[in-house]
């Protein structure tokens, strides 16, 4: 008899260290002692529900979304789409993606945002989503601004969309960036520089999607997120450890 | 021979320093949804007591992490979580899941929910009342997880599993907090230290 078990094993090595010199905030905020190990209980295989009730429509709609009436955020339109998926390649079906970004000039609308960049009176910054039975998503946007931060003097960010993914368990939780194929400051940047190996920031970048464009409209990068797969179990667990 | 067709967890990156933008618009200084997730733990039905929890993250300086966002996961009072999986039913309105932010300039954060009922182990006895914790900061590459414990329920922390499997005996006071009474109200106290000196104990779940 199968029933779902654990989710697999978070490959660490796939993910940046807590400790990070070339991203200097990492330095005092990233734990000296090793993580210790768990497996998986009753608060780990479960996680919060998100239904439409708690979302609108219009919140994954950031060109509109903060906008007065009859106007628009500026900058470049853009879709953002793509599917939520586990490691077995399984669709993630309702659930719960929200995103963060800069404005077309790398801008914050953020209280302890100070850069040069101005403020779009029309543009929030933030948008949200479920997934469908599918596990398929997608925004409108804009494209946002390269901006840049106090690690070098000289250190860019470049073009990015910040997101955060539940799946449905707490073990899936996922916060992350998405980049822009072709962006010349991916290599440059600190923070692209956490990741352990530098092919992992494929993984991280947004496609040209021709065919998901509206003509005339509005141009379309595809995203897919991959959540932690669970296993299913063939025999019964040991009865020893937690 | 061909490849196993698994796909590989997408990779993290840290929130950054804006992450209220998207989890908490309202923190960043702008309203914009009709409703922002995770303000109420508990929600008015819950059975159990009523608690607030209180605290600081501190970095490897031992200055307060001003900017961070942590969330809460946790079972009712009857140790149930508001998930298919969780154990039974719970009550209506209670999600069992929060954010958290802090105040900007002393980085001092707080919330109110109802206390935890202890919960199955993994495959036998009990799990202490507890609250899962995930941190997300600016300078976090990866989301830190670990739980908070009660400094009441020391018989059921004596037998805790989790806590058991700490082999540093000192290490395990770092996850649990510190009961004191406000206004006739439990106030627990939490300070999560991220590096050095009573470094928390953050779980690889």
């Amino acid at each position: 008899m199968m029933k779902p078990g654990e989710y697999y094993q978070r490959d660490r090595r796939a993910h940046p260290p807590a400790r990070t010199e070339i991203y200097r905030t990492s330095v005092a905020r990233s734990p000296n002692y090793a993580l210790i190990s768990l497996q998986n209980s009753i608060g780990e295989i479960t996680g919060p529900k998100f239904g439409h009730g708690d979302i609108d429509p219009l919140d994954r709609d950031l060109i509109y979304n903060y906008a007065q009436q009859g106007e628009s955020a500026i900058g470049e339109r853009i879709i953002l789409h793509g599917r939520i998926l586990d490691e077995n390649g399984r669709p993630v079906p309702n659930t719960l993606l929200e995103i963060w970004q800069a404005n077309a000039s790398g801008r914050y609308r953020h209280r302890n945002d100070t850069y040069l960049g101005a403020i779009d009176p029309n543009f929030g910054g933030c948008g949200r989503t479920l997934t469908d039975e599918n596990g398929y998503y997608y925004f409108r946007t804009i494209k946002p601004g390269a901006y840049p931060f106090r690690n070098n003097v000289n250190s860019w960010r470049p073009a990015h969309v910040h997101f955060s993914v539940f799946g449905s368990a707490f073990v899936q939780r996922l916060i992350s960036q998405l980049y822009f194929e072709g962006d010349p400051l991916i290599p440059q940047c600190p923070i692209i520089g956490t990741l352990p190996d530098p092919t992992v920031v494929e993984r991280l970048t947004a496609r040209l999607d021709l065919n998901a464009t509206i003509p005339l409209d509005t141009v379309a990068y595809r995203f897919d997120i991959v959540l932690r797969g669970r296993r299913s179990t063939l025999f019964e667990n040991r009865l020893e450890g937690n | 021979m061909t490849k196993l067709d698994y796909l590989k967890e997408t990779p993290s990156q840290t929130a950054g320093p804006y992450v209220h933008i998207g989890l908490a618009p309202g923190a960043a200084g702008f309203e914009i949804y009709k409703q922002e997730l995770g303000r109420d733990i508990a929600g008015p039905n819950a059975k159990g007591e009523r608690i607030r929890v209180e605290g600081l993250v501190i970095d490897g300086t031992g200055s307060p992490v001003k900017d961070v966002m942590i969330e809460v996961w946790q079972a009712n009072a009857e140790g149930r979580y508001a998930h298919p999986e969780g154990g039974g039913p719970v009550e209506e309105g209670f999600r069992g899941w929060g954010r958290v932010i802090t105040d900007f300039r002393t980085g001092e954060w707080g919330f109110d929910t109802i206390k935890p009922g202890c919960t199955p182990g993994r495959n036998v006895g009990l799990q202490a009342p507890h609250l899962n914790l995930w941190l997300v900061a600016r300078g976090i590459n990866i989301g830190l997880s670990t739980r908070m414990y009660f400094d009441d329920e020391a018989e059921a922390n004596a037998t805790d599993p989790v806590l058991n499997l700490i082999e540093w005996q000192n290490r395990r006071a770092t996850l649990i907090a510190t009961r004191s009474e406000r206004d006739g109200s439990a106030v627990y106290r939490f300070e999560i230290r991220l590096q050095g000196s009573g470094e928390t104990v953050f779980f690889d779940v």
